[in-house]
């Protein structure tokens, strides 16, 4: 740690990835899973959850080994150690729902190259022990949930007129397609990332005046 | 006292507001025969669209903090020219949500009249065609017996539910066999010709105002005779069109219907003239202005001849509309003394 700077509390730590640096709202990283996947509220849940298994378990991992991992190679162990808890997750959702495997596809594969999660192994968890990382890596992982269940309980309201499967509106309402196709992803990223610019845009102004 | 300004210190003195203003005067005709046409169902398409347009425009402004910015007429043109390009039987509360996805999307998030990179009405059809494709494809005929006493059964849809199916409704009024689908698709789906002089008197099924071509024609000619719409857009996409539709109809006669067709038929005559030639989403330099308007009118023929819609008008023009910038900036004109770009050596 540097001098000077604020040490954060366990609390602060935690908050850190679902408020100040929520990887979807402020970070805008892990694209490609957060669109594609947010057809529906339990696609994105399912999606946020093993994200989050595979950041946790792989941060405290390289946390307890930052020691002894060389400089050079770090990156190499680094994507072994996500890879293999990826493969955990992936036989594990094909084990418990078949559906919700063959609803994400190969985004569950894919999560060994989502951004946040060599992200976090190596801004955080390779500098701090290992308690301080996985609070870390599960405030970043909820906050990733979070923000696809943001995406996805828009797309699946708007696309089948349910929530997590449950008619909203009765049975004679009109699905707008397109949000259920690419184009109402990105409609609806775009939507959220406005409403948080304009609310901190809002709150700067406020503490400036 | 001397007032020291930057160039151009020419003015033509035409405002803003009276050039939009005249848009909406050449705008009138065409809506109030596609009343005529339509009858309740076309006035309250209008009113909605014009109406939702203006709240969401007053509404941003408000949220920006900007003054109000109704008084330049351009979010009526926006309103009327998106209740122009949907069909009759279209339900209000997707006008609605047509309406303020054009506004907000297409124009103010963008930062409101002159920064818009898209038509912003053409966004909105765009938009509801995507999410309600059965909708957006429901035609019923024109001069339905009944049309000043009653709505269209879909007009008055609960908002958020599918519209009612009007094929008992469509049975009853329509005199002769309707088809319920547009000319192009007449073509495209079953390969049947419409009736040239259909086509021009607006007889013919289409969305609202893209029904009589003579109509769409004159009221574009005013603008164009009054200085308030660039010519060569017109002039370049219908003839880009009717160039290519030609050459494919004199190769296959049997298959490619004739250029007249292509010409009259669909939204290409409102597209030339009040789409395209938005000043905002069109190039500027001339050569460029030629190649936007050329390209939108090839682009058109492609799609209504090999894509998979019957209609290619509003996709030509928003790809037009995202090229312009580029088209500028590429075409630029020849500043007076420079070399010519293409001579070499000294």
């Amino acid at each position: 740690m540097k001098p000077g700077e604020h040490t954060l509390t366990a609390f602060e730590n935690f908050m850190e990835g679902i408020w100040k640096q929520n990887p979807v709202f402020v970070m805008v990283l892990g694209m490609c899973p957060t669109l594609a996947v947010t057809v529906s509220a339990i696609n994105a849940l399912g999606m946020g959850l093993a994200t989050t298994f595979v950041l946790v378990f792989s941060c405290l991992l390289v946390s307890v080994i930052r020691n002894w991992v060389p400089k050079e190679v770090r990156i190499a162990t680094y994507i072994v150690i996500i890879a293999s808890f990826v493969t955990v997750v992936d036989y594990a959702i094909q084990a418990l729902s078949l559906g919700l495997y063959e609803a994400l596809g190969a985004f569950i594969q894919l999560i060994v190259v989502n951004c946040i999660i060599l992200g976090r192994a190596e801004a955080h968890a390779s500098k701090h022990p290992p308690l301080t990382a996985v609070v870390n890596a599960l405030g970043m992982g909820i906050g990733f949930t979070i923000g696809l269940f943001a995406l996805g309980g828009v797309r699946e309201i708007f696309g089948t007129g349910t929530l997590f499967g449950i008619s909203l509106f009765g049975p004679g309402f009109q699905p707008w397609i397109v949000m259920l196709l690419p184009p109402g992803g990105f409609f609806v990223l775009g939507g959220w990332l406005l409403l948080f610019a304009w609310w901190k845009m809002r709150k700067e102004a406020k503490d400036g005046a | 006292m001397t007032e020291l300004r930057s160039a151009p210190h020419e003015r033509l003195g035409v405002s803003v507001e009276s050039i939009m203003l005249n848009v909406v005067l050449a705008l009138l005709p065409i809506a109030l025969f596609s009343i005529w046409l339509y009858g309740l169902s076309a006035l309250a398409l209008l009113i909605t669209s014009v109406v939702v347009c203006l709240a969401t425009e007053r509404v941003f402004n408000r949220l920006s903090g900007q003054s109000s910015t109704l008084s330049d007429w351009s979010a009526m043109i926006t309103g009327i020219l998106l209740a122009l390009v949907l069909p009759p039987s279209f339900p209000l509360w997707m006008t609605a949500v047509a309406a303020v996805v054009a506004m907000g999307l297409g124009k103010i998030l963008f930062g409101g009249l002159g920064m818009n990179v898209f038509n912003p009405a053409l966004v909105g059809r765009a938009f509801v065609q995507a999410a309600f494709p059965s909708a957006i494809a429901t035609w019923v005929p024109s001069y339905a017996p009944n049309r000043f006493h009653e709505f269209i059964p879909t007009t008055l849809t609960q908002p958020l539910m599918i519209p009612p199916d009007i094929t008992a409704w469509v049975k009853a009024v329509s005199a002769d066999a309707f088809t319920g689908a547009t000319p192009l698709a007449m073509w495209k789906f079953q390969h049947q010709l419409t009736a040239p002089e259909d086509l021009i008197l607006g007889i013919a099924t289409a969305s609202v105002g893209e029904t009589s071509a003579m109509l769409i024609l004159v009221c574009g000619l005013y603008l164009a005779l009054r200085g308030m719409l660039d010519w060569r857009i017109p002039v370049g996409m219908m003839g880009s069109a009717v160039i290519l539709a030609s050459a494919f109809h004199l190769y296959n006669p049997d298959f490619f219907p004739p250029p007249v067709f292509v010409l009259l038929s669909g939204g290409l005559m409102l597209g030339a003239m009040f789409m395209a030639t938005d000043m905002a989403t069109s190039p500027v330099t001339p050569l460029a202005v030629w190649t936007y308007a050329i390209l939108i009118g090839v682009v058109t023929v492609l799609i209504r001849y090999f894509g998979g819609l019957s209609e290619g008008v509003m996709y030509a023009i928003l790809f037009g509309n995202a090229l312009a910038p580029l088209l500028d900036r590429s075409l630029p004109t020849r500043v007076f003394g420079r070399r010519k770009p293409w001579r070499v050596g000294s």
